[in-house]
């Protein structure tokens, strides 16, 4: 059993573990508002504002999140965006009044991730609607019309009431605490661990695989905090991306910047930190940056616990040292001062799988590289560090010698495929290229594209 | 007037409250069966045997059909039935139906689909533009060739001489509505078909031959879809005949929807061209004469190839007028899905190939390329004189050229001199990022080149209260038909737009309508529309006697002022029909095709862009910072809709030329079959300065209210954008980029890379 708030109605149903939102609206509930574009998490057409206990308003993705996500918590849908009297929600006249709709069909996944950042008083609209794609209007009216509802008030019915819902007791396997879930994973080692479901949920949708047992994560409040001490920053594998981006804004900004084109706010909402190391994806975001900064793995099996260097975890393509009904609980990174660099290459900026993404954590001290951790995800079958290019590196004058030596080093480093996103030859170049960019910038040379105004 | 002014679109409160119903939001009746294909694992080979066992046995599925069990037509070809349904024995893709699975839930079919067991004898796949030259592949005998004054002399004697190739990759639609379709049967062997698609009248064709009827046993309907773009010209007959099919044969309504990874894995695209070109010109860049070589990569069936690829010959002149040309275009057949329409149909293509030839000459002679495509525009009406007309390559004159005097508005309102001397500047400064900067401009003919396409009919009914139904053949997909066609008839009656109703595109209502496509829809659909509108205003003004005008919802007679409704009512109780249908030819438009030779095109649509670029040297990673477009809309219809076309064919135009890349492996499977891999522009790749202007004047010729047609010709500015980006590129070095489309930032890297090296 599930019970959540949907457009201010108490639901209370029976549903598969692994049922979606958007199947719930479509077919069961004749929400019919709320669009599949994509099933996979990819175009927003099914986006759909979820507050949790927390009282925040997330745009997420209807299409890859499970039912029992939901449990506790506030779905509205394009329906219940509008007030029950009909009143539109100031986007929803902002767009009407913008021609920010023309087919319509991503209309309500605009609307959607339109209304929550309304909620939110957010006004970085590229950025809240990077995981909304539209085909026909080329963005520029539903910008405007974004702009135009930014001193709109926040309509009394977007705000839900979730006090109904405590206590109530969901029926999934969804543990309260890190203690719960490590005592039931030993118990069931063979089950699937579901953070976000950003990448579990295409299991479902598109490898149509059926899951045995399961445990959602969403409830484990002890897995979801961020603890910043004088020694370390810990960051429980629960966090969501939005949460670790947000986190990392004044230690690390480079890996906030970077991370700001992870995935949508629809999929950093629900993607989880420990989802995206656990998986052990050598195209993860999260790695490079963490293994750059020295960061340490903690494992837990039961009562038993574990540390290791966060490289150490990802042993070859498809295999991490990770015994069954072992789970990440947490990952951190020791406290220095910020020399990290991230560089994110894809072929669209916002929401696109890396192509290669380098991280740099060079210490540079009287014009001489005192230590350097590099790491890249998307050159090997693992995220994996530079290590010949970190040598090259360490111990040499900061110049463009030591670096034209070093770039050098990244074919002994790396011998990455060619696929879909890249070449090798363009990954193995872009590789060395990045190192330049990392010098440049140190010299006060521009080179991020993204900083250049018309 | 309602013409002429900017309204929103009719559905628009429907679209931001998700109360507008697509086909796969229509509730469907109890026992609705759903259908997913079973697909070809391989591109090219025979099928030895199909074990289906495991696909029956699965749960929830009530039928699987092969090729065998199809009880009548078996095609589903929009020309030359060479496409089956269900492959009989061959493949001819990867990707290819091969089976139906009918399940009791749309998820019970997809999981069905996969369990087929299929045996093949593989063969090798021709899957590139090489291997289908290679292996002489082509659909027609052999290649097209138009052509105009003495191309061999006009080269040899030439001043200057450039050769070249430019590769330019296809496009998917990525309409955010994937292809759907519901069949409904009725008593009687009848069956009502609701589909997504641009072309209701040919599902209605495919059907009745499918399900063996007559077309007046099928009536097909479609209220919008969620994007079309070319897309849903052809490539919904499947689904709408393979549900009619199962609908006759279980007697239940059927539904299919395609996942969109199959979606992208079973239909066409774009068309992949390579151009090459053989180009003569004087020291002012003005051109002798070009020899183009055009290349189309088809896939495996015609479909709407061969008007595709005329197309590009038709617009390989794009805005310049050439004394000597040749245009040679082969149409190749490749083990790939079969290529489409895709808003230009070939036009893009076309204009690729030839601002390609004025970028080169301009960097070969050391000129701003835009003095090199001014030198070479087709002059304005005002220079051309009455017995020397100016002719494209296929002998047809251009008396309504407006390209000087745009380029001069554009020129100034965008400050394009200042700008590139201002980027010059910027790059001598800077090492690693650089700018670029260029104008486009497009001439896009507007008629279907299939001439007896060029009609449409329209059904108007005034009711007894004054209420107005309004019908006509064309589909709503976002453009905003609907809108502009209701202002057409609001204007006719003189009554405000809400009292016209907008009712669904239904081939039971106006029948032998043509595909919304070729821009054409408000051209062709408004003139039928205001005919049948005129038809009954003028019986209504011979009933009430004298001069009748119809304005401002009154109907004004010498003896009388009458609200709109009371003339209504009046003439009702005197017997007046008030229900009428409206029909238009375009006039005038007559060539051959085979010889490239006649007036394809009733008038010219005009537009230009200057786009501004930057991109980094060290990764190719690109942006465009800036686009200023000036668009010929004629006397615009409702200016705020026809903006709207303008700005979002221009970022899909440069999205093809940029970012968005088709990749398949070398066994001919497409590996970039989903959003995850197919990247279309976002919101953050928009321009961040994005400045539209629609030109002020009106058609020449006589349209609907003088307007022009939007919906492709704005597509063609993005061309800018990747003139922009070889600009940026130039300046790393001496040579010329020769870049190809689409330019990501692996081919920027690597034209960079081989400029300095």
């Amino acid at each position: 059993m599930v019970t959540f708030l949907l457009n201010g109605e108490i639901v209370q149903t029976r549903v598969s573990g692994t049922e979606t939102l958007l199947d719930f609206l479509r077919e069961r509930m004749g929400l019919t508002g709320t669009k599949e574009g994509c099933n996979e998490g990819d175009c927003g057409a099914c986006s759909v504002v979820v507050t949790g206990a927390d009282g925040k308003s997330r745009a997420m993705n209807a299409c890859i999140l499970f039912m029992p996500q939901l449990h506790g918590r506030a779905v509205r849908t394009v329906e219940g965006i509008s007030a029950p009297d009909g009143t539109l929600h100031p986007v929803q006249d902002a767009m009407v009044r913008h021609h920010g709709s023309q087919c319509g069909f991503c209309t309500p996944g605009f609307i959607a991730s339109m209304a929550a950042a309304h909620t939110n008083r957010a006004t970085d609209h590229a950025d809240q609607l990077a995981g909304n794609l539209c085909r026909c209007t080329g963005y520029a009216p539903i910008i405007r019309a974004a702009e135009a509802a930014e001193s709109e008030a926040v309509p009394a019915w977007m705000i839900d009431d979730l006090s109904a819902l405590s206590g109530v007791p969901g029926a999934f396997t969804q543990p309260e605490s890190a203690d719960e879930l490590a005592t039931w994973y030993a118990a069931h080692p063979d089950a699937t661990l579901i953070g976000g479901a950003t990448d579990v949920g295409l299991w479902v949708t598109k490898q149509l695989r059926e899951l045995d047992e399961i445990a959602f994560l969403g409830r484990c409040a002890d897995m979801q905090q961020i603890a910043v001490s004088e020694a370390e920053i810990k960051i429980g594998a629960a966090c969501t991306i939005t949460d670790v981006l947000a986190a990392m804004q004044d230690t690390h900004p480079s890996f906030a910047e970077m991370l700001r084109r992870y995935g949508s706010v629809q999929v950093r909402n629900a993607a989880t930190i420990g989802g995206n190391i656990a998986n052990g994806s050598p195209i993860g975001d999260s790695p490079p940056a963490l293994i750059a900064l020295g960061a340490t793995l903690h494992l837990r099996h039961g009562e038993t616990r574990r540390a290791l260097p966060l490289e150490e975890f990802f042993i070859a393509y498809g295999k991490q040292d990770r015994a069954k009904g072992e789970f990440v609980e947490a990952v951190t990174i020791p406290r220095q001062a910020d020399t990290l660099r991230c560089y994110k290459l894809s072929k669209r900026f916002d929401q696109d799988i890396s192509a290669v993404c380098g991280c740099f954590n060079l210490v540079i001290e009287g014009g001489k590289v005192i230590s350097a951790r590099i790491a890249f995800g998307g050159m090997a079958g693992t995220p994996k560090r530079a290590t010949h290019v970190e040598n090259a590196l360490t111990g040499k004058a900061w110049t463009q010698t030591t670096v034209d030596l070093a770039a050098a080093e990244f074919s002994n480093d790396y011998a990455p495929m060619s696929d879909m996103r890249a070449s090798a030859t363009y990954r193995l170049d872009a590789a060395q290229g990045m190192l330049q960019r990392l010098f440049a910038e140190s010299a006060g040379t521009a080179a991020n594209v993204l900083e250049v105004t018309p | 007037m309602s013409v002429h002014t900017s309204r929103p679109h009719d559905s628009a409160t429907l679209h931001v409250t998700g109360r507008a119903r697509y086909t796969d939001d229509i509730p469907t009746p109890a026992n609705t069966l759903h259908l997913a294909f079973g697909l070809s694992t391989i591109a090219r080979g025979q099928i030895t045997a199909m074990d289906l066992s495991a696909v029956e046995a699965a749960d929830g599925v009530a039928a699987v059909l092969t090729a065998r069990d199809l009880p009548f037509a078996n095609d589903v070809s929009p020309s030359v039935h060479d496409e089956p349904l269900l492959s009989p024995g061959a493949v001819h893709y990867l990707g290819q139906p091969l089976f139906i699975v009918v399940a009791t839930s749309h998820l019970a079919a997809r999981k069905a689909a996969s369990l087929g067991e299929i045996s093949y004898a593989e063969e090798t796949p021709l899957l590139t533009i090489d291997d289908a030259v290679a292996a002489d592949s082509r659909f027609e005998d052999g290649p097209r060739v138009y052509t105009k004054g003495d191309i061999d002399a006009a080269l040899k004697t030439a001043p200057h001489r450039l050769q070249g190739t430019i590769e330019i990759g296809g496009q998917e639609h990525f309409y955010l509505e994937g292809h759907a379709a519901l069949a409904l049967p009725q008593d009687g062997g009848e069956m009502v078909v609701h589909a997504s698609s641009q072309h209701p009248t040919e599902i209605q064709h495919k059907v009745a031959d499918a399900i063996g009827t007559s077309m007046n046993a099928v009536r097909v309907e479609v209220r919008r879809m969620g994007g079309g773009f070319g897309g849903k010209e052809s490539q919904g007959n499947a689904l709408c005949v393979a549900c009619a099919v199962a609908a006759k044969l279980t007697g239940w309504p059927c539904k299919m929807r395609y996942d969109r990874d199959d979606d992208m894995t079973i239909t066409g695209k774009r068309h992949e061209f390579r151009i090459a070109y053989d180009v003569g010109f004087e020291d002012s860049g003005k051109l002798v004469g070009v020899d183009f070589t055009q290349y189309a990569r088809c896939g495996w069936a015609q479909d709407l190839s061969l008007p595709v690829a005329d197309r590009a010959m038709l617009h390989a002149d794009n805005a310049y007028l050439l004394d000597h040309a040749r245009i040679t275009s082969h149409r190749l057949k490749t083990n790939t899905q079969s290529n489409t329409a895709f808003r230009g149909f070939g036009g893009p293509q076309g204009i690729v190939g030839i601002e390609r030839v004025m970028d080169h000459v301009a960097h070969h002679l050391g000129l701003d390329p835009l003095n090199v495509r001014r030198a070479n525009f087709y002059p304005s009406a005002m220079h051309i004189s009455a017995k020397m007309k100016p002719t494209t390559p296929y002998g047809m004159e251009v008396t309504d050229s407006i390209l000087t005097e745009m380029a001069d508005a554009l020129e100034l309102s965008s400050d394009y001199h200042a700008r590139r001397a201002a980027v010059a500047d910027w790059n001598a400064a800077n090492p690693i990022l650089k700018k670029g900067i260029a104008l486009t401009p497009v001439k896009f003919g507007i008629s279907f080149t299939l001439t007896h396409l060029n009609q449409a009919g329209a059904l108007v009914h005034v009711y007894q209260d004054g209420s107005i139904h309004l019908n006509h053949g064309g589909t709503e997909m976002g453009q905003g038909l609907f809108t502009k066609v209701a202002q057409v008839a609001a204007s006719v009656f003189g009554v405000p737009v809400e009292q016209v109703q907008i009712t669904a595109t239904d081939t039971g209502k106006v029948p032998n309508t043509s595909a919304t496509a070729a821009s054409s829809g408000s051209d062709l659909n408004g003139m039928a529309v205001k005919a049948a509108c005129e038809t009954i205003c003028d019986r209504i003004a011979a009933h009430l006697g004298g001069e009748v005008t119809f304005a401002d919802g009154k109907v004004i007679t010498p003896s009388r002022t009458l609200s709109f409704a009371d003339a209504v009512k009046d003439a009702y109780e005197n017997r007046i029909s008030l229900s009428a249908t409206g029909f238009y030819a375009t006039p005038d438009v007559a060539w051959d095709r085979i010889k490239g030779q006649g007036r394809p095109f009733f008038y010219f649509a005009y537009g230009m862009a200057v786009t501004e670029v930057v991109i980094d040297t060290l990764t190719g990673e690109n942006r465009i910072l800036r686009a200023d477009i000036l668009h010929d809309c004629g006397a615009s219809l409702n200016p705020d809709l026809d903006i709207g076309q303008i700005e979002g064919a221009y970022v899909q135009g440069a999205g093809w030329l940029t970012m968005e890349e088709l990749v398949w492996d070398d066994k001919g499977a497409l590996k970039t079959h989903a959003p995850a891999t197919y990247k279309i522009p976002c919101a953050s790749d928009r321009p961040e300065i994005f400045n539209v202007s629609l030109w002020q004047g009106e058609n020449a010729a006589q349209t609907i209210y003088r307007s022009k047609a939007v919906g492709e010709p704005p597509l063609m500015l993005g061309i800018s954008a990747l003139m922009a980006l070889s600009d940026a590129i130039a300046s790393c070095g001496t040579g010329y980029p020769a870049l190809d489309a689409p330019a990501t930032a692996e081919r920027v890297q690597r034209a960079v890379k081989a400029l300095r090296a």
